[in-house]
């Protein structure tokens, strides 16, 4: 299947290559680089790029390109999917994945990389077992290791390999027993001109950090199951339990994972928490435009709005544009032409505005569209949809864990058309 | 590194020479003197002594510095014979390094590498597991041809291992070594064929891996181990799941027939399935007309529906290629919404599964319609993502979606990214073409787009206009004047040359303006661009014959002119058309048809999605992404007209029978085998439930191996197997294995539950018990949502002779859905079972079980007629569907025709007279009925197990009727699922009081089993037990409100008597029941 891996920077380099069966030399790259400089943005390069005796097909994340190399035909999801699965795990080994942490950590990488495919398919890439077969770098680890001359690696077979719950190791051991749930939901919305949705949707999943000991049997419930209409599950998940009587119950894998992703369903109406009034105008005759946008609150259930942030990406012929924001900082970008509001926390009684004036390019006709507006923001507390946890109960262990739940809305995809 | 070994790396045969060479050199440096300015030789001598030192310290060192070369692509093969000495390090790191080094270089260091073959060999036999698969995982990965036959044992020796993991590997090995050596392919065969026989989740997806690598067209291999594969699937892990899938689609598309016929309406199949076996029974004349769903064909389709929940995208993918390509097109629907749901990821994955949803939308428009806003375009999606997006919605647009579609393009066509834009106006033409409503809106919407400041944005226009007028251009003068004006200003070539085309295409419309518009192009010619020039020459040509008076000599000019242009083409083409149109001597018969040439009819460019063509590929492939076949893409056979025979995938190959009786007789026998092992045991009750509980990932060790027993033991039975009948085999054969496991896992609950055993214990029981409970709540809600199919089917059902076989089938789904006869299950949390080791799974995994009843009666009660409700009827049956608003009740469906000739409004269930304890269940007030029309609700009544009779009031917007429901006694039981063990247990402690019983007498052939089903189910919702005996029909079930047991005996005499016997609890039911039961049983 995946016969070679190349990790590519942003500036062309090849920075690390992995091969799983016979060598494939470097130069298969250059198709990429080919298709790279005529995508003109990294974003833009096709994800499968097909060569003469090759395919490769890459992911692009952390400004770095994992370019898989294959020779044969094979579900292009499953290597795309993969790479992806690459880059969490180094995510998940240095806490950042990045070209000097790649290079500083080059034999964990190898390791763990030997470890996920063999012969080009994939062996293990569960991260709990991994992190058996080859323990992640730590500062203590590395000084007890020169001391010690004991390795990184086990030497034996990860127990989660053969048993039936592969995502959880055995043997887990805590003196503070938590549970902790992130219920985190995302609005997805696209406004037209008069603030009237175009369409507005709602995705939310629940991040778990867990770290109980043994082998604890979780159940969670909600107080509106109704309300999830498209899910997808941890494997641990037992689906069964979900389908009839929609509770999830599972063992959970040891630390951070994502328990759940859902989709709200589109029937219920989706609360749109901030509004923007904006006026942009460009005249015609004279070199200068108006611009002035206000951010207020709008069904936020009495909740506060904050970490609000407001991009967006001004027509070409904007040569600058002097504002005056009532409150947080904004900056704008002569070259990408990107106008960028850190506004903060929404106040309800004084709603934050930016004003100023634009200038555009002398004798340059007046750009014939306005520019579109990407919100972020925050909601602590709340889950748009209004889907609540009902219980967290555990069973097969018997110590009280500490559990929390917590909710939180934020501006997935959430754009105002001008 | 310099470009000293980047050279060697380009010659990898250079290796040896080169490092001989430096050899020769004398290498004085001093140790550590690497770093910027030392040498690679030194560099590599410095490493060298670090590998023969003694500390492990150094050794590892040196390793990982080796490693960070290979990593970064510099060559270090001249180091090979001082790491390959390293190969039996105790240091497990540098072990694996060294493995590392080994597997990069060992193909150009050829003689060697085999140094370390013997460690290897060694290391096979060794008692740790990961270190056997390990060394199989190098050795294989070894490109040596020498060491093929060394390889080849180890891997048969590999692939008998104890360890599921070391049988991974070796199955992985298989492709290694027959991408090294295809000679070894026989061989190889084989041991696929052992392995794909491992009941191991953990094996199944590398061994399917290897046989599509090997052997893909070797289907036989699969047969027998088709189910097992489809059963295993949500137990194996991501990857393993997507190539099988993928692989199992193939296989069904050439073991089964097509579940498409158009003439078999859309929803057949569910009752088909369900009487698939009644086929064989009237084979001969009925399987020309009726497509039959093959049970595995189901199986599949209904275990891989869970993947679909899966996070991994490859899979949700992967399962929603097997519905769009093997599944009845009516269920293909439930895939849109985890595609959809796909959108929500990483770009590359966006990408791709657009690209298929694009494909999809060709086809089959109405699944993504209701998705059509997930859709719409993000001014921060990249560009390849707004293309594909806009490509969908351009498939998904309809007469009713157009008008919201056009305005959401109209932002798009202000796009700043001025690609997306053009590529919005060509899908603006595209749905013009499709749909003709809006033709007029969309060239009104594109003429005024001419005016756009961008050229590109313009330009993009005229050609789609250009496209549209071709379409109907008699009405549209005033545009192709307006375009001619534009000629003046617009300077891309392509849409110059479009106006030009157009104008003389409709000179004769256009009389006045073609000869100026000539004359400024001839003015300009020789600075235009060569299409320009082309279609110039055109127009002159076309003038000139139908104007030839304004314009002859200005054509001549235009001709003059191209008969000296640079261009090839061009001058080529000024002869052509010079040789036409211009009358001389020499002119042949062809410049008479002139005209006929240069101005015939031509056909409208039709717009295309250019997906269309994509679809010969089977989706989520490579080769549908790059809509070329990419090598070794496995082509999906298109169905066979006729079903290979199914029976090759029956485990235990035994003829088949061709009645139904027969089989049936030994299929009875069976469970009883099963369940003679079982008694008293909770264990047992436990074992199962846990089972059922956590999706059968847990006690699945023992379970697997029995299945395989007990398939090979007993024989017809897989003639229909279905998880939930190998469940009850486990059941039955693991009984002696499993003993000792479930041994096993009491100590293990127990030590791990010592203290609060009775408070955790008790409450997972009822866990247990509840969960089984509310599997039949969720099971009946889809039962629900069947019941209009059920319900059209109806009178062919009535025809069939219902099948005992089949339903046997049936209730044993059922089985799990009705066991909670809460017998006492000590608490085994899943987690306990998870805690065991292994990962052999038994066949039952878990799927989703569909549970009906053995038969729905057709009879519809009357329960308003239509004179008395003033226009308005009303029917009831009982669909015999676990009620979905409480598991008390009795789910009642009733029809509502409005046979008056105005409208009915607000129907509604008025005031209620129940008798006390009766509850009822209302549906929501339907607002209004057309006239001629009907709907069908379903309402939920609470008998309490008695017949009494329910009465209402059915109110209208303006009257009241009475009405009431009173159940035939029949009706107040769920079927139930039991063995012959069970039954008789049961049986033997409901006898004196709790028993009733009549003897009946009636002709021989009315006492043919099946008669005696169809008999006693078509009366009462009755689930069969499989009996031992021929002369004893045994059925059970228990009534809906209190639960209790209604166990029904039919006992075959001596000449033509039987004997009927009902133990129940509830002897009021039991007599009544017993009342109905005997003349029907006695009647011919």
């Amino acid at each position: 299947m995946i016969h070679s891996l190349f990790l590519i920077n942003s500036s062309g380099d090849i920075f690390l290559e992995k091969h799983w069966k016979s060598v494939v030399s470097r130069s298969v790259c250059d198709y990429f680089f080919e298709a790279q400089e005529r995508a003109t943005e990294a974003e833009n390069v096709p994800p499968v790029i097909p060569t003469p005796h090759h395919y490769l097909l890459s992911v692009y994340r952390h400004k770095i390109f994992f370019v898989a190399v294959i020779q044969t035909e094979v579900p292009p999801l499953f290597v795309i999917e993969f790479l992806h699965r690459v880059v969490d795990t180094f995510q998940d080994y240095f806490g950042v994945c990045s070209e000097p942490v790649i290079k500083d950590n080059v034999v964990v990488v190898y390791e763990v990389l030997e470890e996920m495919l063999d012969n080009g398919f994939p062996l293990a890439t569960e991260s709990n077992i991994l992190k058996e077969l080859i323990k992640p770098p730590t500062i203590l680890r590395t000084v007890v290791n020169t001391i010690t001359g004991s390795t990184n690696v086990g030497d034996q077979l990860p127990t989660g390999q053969l048993s039936v719950v592969p995502w959880r190791r055995t043997g887990v051991k805590y003196t503070n027993n938590e549970a902790y749930f992130d219920v985190v939901e995302e609005i997805d919305a696209i406004m037209d001109k008069s603030g009237s949705t175009v369409t507005a949707e709602i995705q939310g999943v629940i991040d778990a950090c867990v770290k109980l000991t043994g082998m604890p049997d979780l159940t969670l419930s909600f107080m509106n199951p109704r309300l999830l209409d498209d899910v997808s599950f941890h494997p641990c998940v037992r689906f069964k339990r979900w389908e009839s009587e929609r509770i999830l119950s599972f063992i959970p894998p040891d630390g951070n994972f994502r328990l759940l992703s859902y989709h709200v369903s589109a029937q219920n109406l989706v609360a749109i928490p901030v509004y923007v009034k904006h006026s942009i105008s460009f005249r015609d005759s004279s070199s200068l435009g108006r611009f002035e946008i206000t951010v207020g609150p709008k069904q936020t259930m009495g909740k506060t709005i904050e970490g609000v942030t407001v991009t967006s990406q001004m027509p070409k012929g904007v040569l600058n544009m002097s504002l005056t924001p009532s409150q947080g900082t904004h900056t704008f970008d002569p070259v990408t032409k990107m106008l960028s509001w850190d506004v903060g926390k929404i106040n309800p009684q004084k709603l934050p505005s930016l004003k100023g004036t634009l200038s555009l390019q002398a004798g340059a006709s007046k750009p014939d569209e306005n520019p579109t507006i990407n919100l972020q923001f925050k909601i602590q507390q709340l889950a748009i949809s209004g889907l609540k946890v009902n219980r967290l109960d555990m069973y097969g262990e018997k110590y009280k864990p500490f559990k929390g739940i917590k909710y939180m809305t934020k501006a997935g995809k959430f754009q105002v058309r001008t | 590194m310099t470009s000293n070994s980047l050279a060697y790396s380009e010659q990898p045969g250079g290796g040896e020479a080169a490092e001989l060479g430096q050899e020769a050199i004398p290498a004085p440096a001093p140790a550590g003197a690497f770093g910027l300015f030392g040498s690679d030789v030194k560099k590599n001598e410095d490493l060298k002594q670090m590998l023969e030192s003694n500390k492990d310290s150094a050794k590892l060192e040196a390793m990982k510095r080796i490693v960070g070369m290979i990593a970064k692509g510099k060559n270090a093969s001249e180091l090979f014979p001082a790491v390959v000495k390293n190969v039996a390090s105790k240091n497990i790191e540098i072990k694996k390094l060294v493995y590392v080094y080994l597997v990069r270089y060992a193909e150009e260091q050829q003689d060697l590498a085999l140094l370390s073959i013997s460690t290897f060999q060694r290391a096979l036999k060794d008692p740790n597991q990961l270190i056997r698969a390990s060394a199989l995982r190098v050795l294989s990965s070894i490109r040596v041809p020498i060491i093929v036959p060394i390889m080849m044992l180890a891997i048969k020796e590999a692939s008998a291992d104890l360890s599921p993991y070391v049988r991974k590997n070796a199955a992985h090995a298989i492709q290694k070594l027959y991408s090294l050596d295809p000679e070894q392919k026989e061989m190889l065969i084989e041991v696929i064929e052992k392995l794909l026989k491992d009941k191991s989740t953990l094996v199944a997806g590398s061994v399917v891996m290897a046989f599509e690598e090997v052997c893909p067209d070797r289907i036989d291999l699969i047969h027998k181990n088709y189910r097992k594969l489809c059963n295993l699937l949500v137990d194996v892990e991501e990857w393993g799941q997507v190539v099988i899938i993928h692989m199992l689609t193939r296989y069904a598309r050439t073991q089964f027939v097509s579940p498409w016929r158009e003439d078999d309406g859309l929803d057949d199949n569910e009752k088909n399935f369900y009487e698939s076996e009644d086929e064989e029974t009237e084979k001969s004349d009925k399987r020309k007309k009726q497509y039959t769903m093959d049970p595995d064909h189901r199986l599949l389709i209904r275990n891989t529906k869970p993947l679909l929940q899966s996070r991994n995208a490859a899979v949700v993918m992967a399962v929603a290629q097997l519905y769009w390509h093997i599944s009845p097109k009516s269920e293909a629907g439930i895939i849109s919404k985890s595609l959809v749901r796909l959108l929500r990821s990483h770009r590359e994955v966006q990408y791709i599964v657009l690209q298929n949803i694009a494909t999809m939308s060709i086809q089959r428009k109405g699944m993504f319609e209701p998705y059509l806003k997930s859709f719409y375009v993000r001014s921060t999606d990249p560009t390849m993502i707004k293309t594909l997006k806009l490509e969908i919605l351009t498939n998904l647009a309809n007469e009713a979606n157009i008008s919201t579609l056009l305005r959401e393009f109209q932002t798009y066509v202000k796009s700043q990214d001025k690609q997306f834009a053009a590529a919005t106006i060509q899908t603006i033409g595209r749905c013009a073409t499709n749909i003709s409503e809006v033709t007029e809106t969309c060239l009104s919407g594109l003429v005024c787009l001419l005016s756009n400041r961008d050229e590109i944005v313009v330009a993009e226009s005229v050609v789609v206009i250009k496209k549209l007028l071709q379409m109907q251009p008699a009405q549209h003068g005033e545009i192709i004047k307006h375009m001619a004006k534009l000629l003046d200003s617009i300077a891309v070539p392509v849409a110059r040359a479009s106006i030009l085309w157009l104008i003389g295409e409709n000179c004769e419309r256009v009389p006045r303006i073609a000869p100026d518009v000539l004359r400024k192009m001839a003015k300009s010619f020789t600075s235009e661009d060569d299409l320009v020039k082309l279609q110039i020459l055109n127009l002159g040509a076309k003038l000139y014959l139908t104007n030839s008076k304004q314009t002859k000599l200005l054509t001549q000019y235009i001709l003059n002119l191209g008969k000296y242009d640079q261009n090839y083409d061009i001058r080529d083409r000024t002869r052509f058309i010079r040789q036409l149109i211009v009358p001389n001597e020499k002119s042949g018969a062809l410049s008479k048809y002139a005209k006929k040439i240069f101005l015939a009819q031509k056909p409208a460019p039709l717009l295309e999605s250019p997906f269309k063509e994509r679809d010969h590929f089977q989706l989520g492939t490579l080769s549908h992404t790059l809509n070329i076949r990419a090598s070794g893409y496995l082509e999906l056979s298109n169905w066979p007209e006729v079903a290979p025979d199914p029976s090759v995938r029956n485990v235990e190959v035994i003829g088949l029978a061709k009645e139904w009786a027969p089989s049936g007789k030994t299929k009875k026998e069976n469970p009883v085998k099963k369940f003679y092992s079982e008694s008293e045991e909770e264990e047992e009750e436990d074992s199962s439930d846990s089972n059922n509980d956590s999706e059968n990932r847990s006690g699945s060790e023992s379970g697997g191996d029995s299945s395989e027993d007990s398939s090979e033991d007993s024989s017809s039975e897989q003639e229909s197997e279905s998880e939930s009948e190998s469940e009850v085999e486990n059941k039955r054969s693991s009984k002696t294995q499993r003993k000792s496991d479930l041994e096993d896992r009491g100590k293990k609950t127990s030590r791990s539950k010592t203290s609060d055993m009775s408070s955790t214990g008790s409450s997972s029981a009822e866990e247990n018990s509840s969960d089984s409970e509310s599997e039949s709540e969720s099971e009946s809600e889809t039962e629900s949502r069947k019941v209009p199919k059920v319900k059209e089917k109806k009178p062919q059902q009535d025809r069939n002779p219902i099948n005992p076989g089949v339903s046997l089938l049936d209730l044993d789904d059922f089985n799990l859905v009705s066991t909670p006869i809460a017998l006492p299950t000590p608490a085994l949390s899943p987690s306990l079972i998870a805690d065991l080791e292994g990962l052999n799974l038994s066949s039952s995994s878990s799927v989703i079980n569909v549970s009906t009843p053995v038969f729905v009666p057709t009879k519809t009660h009357v329960l308003l007629h239509r004179m008395s409700g003033k226009g308005l009827a009303a029917h009831y049956f009982f669909p015999r569907q676990p009620c979905i608003f409480d598991d008390k009740m009795v789910s009642v469906q009733i029809t509502l025709n409005n046979t008056s000739d105005r409208k009915i409004e607000n129907i509604h269930i008025g005031e209620k007279k129940l008798p006390v304890g009766m509850k009822m269940h209302v549906f929501n007030p339907i607002d209004s009925l057309e006239p001629e029309g009907s709907i069908t609700v379903s309402v939920g009544i609470d008998f309490c197990d008695s017949t009494q009779t329910a009465s209402f009031q059915l109110c209208t917007k303006d009257d009241c009727f009475n009405v009431n429901i009173q159940p035939p006694v029949g009706e107040l039981l769920l079927p139930m699922t039991m063995s012959e063990k069970e039954f008789k247990k049961e049986q033997g402690m409901l006898t004196g009081m709790n028993e009733a019983s009549a003897t009946i007498i009636a002709a021989p052939q009315n006492f043919t089993s099946s008669m005696i089903l169809q008999k006693v189910v078509n009366v009462a919702n009755l689930g069969a037990v499989p009996t031992s005996q021929d002369n004893i029909h045994r059925f059970a079930a228990k009534t809906v409100h209190s639960g209790s047991l209604m166990l029904v005996t039919v006992e075959l005499k001596e000449g033509s008597t039987a004997q009927l016997i009902i133990n129940t609890e509830e002897t009021l039911i039991g007599s009544v029941l017993l009342r109905e039961l005997k003349p029907v049983l006695s009647q011919g």
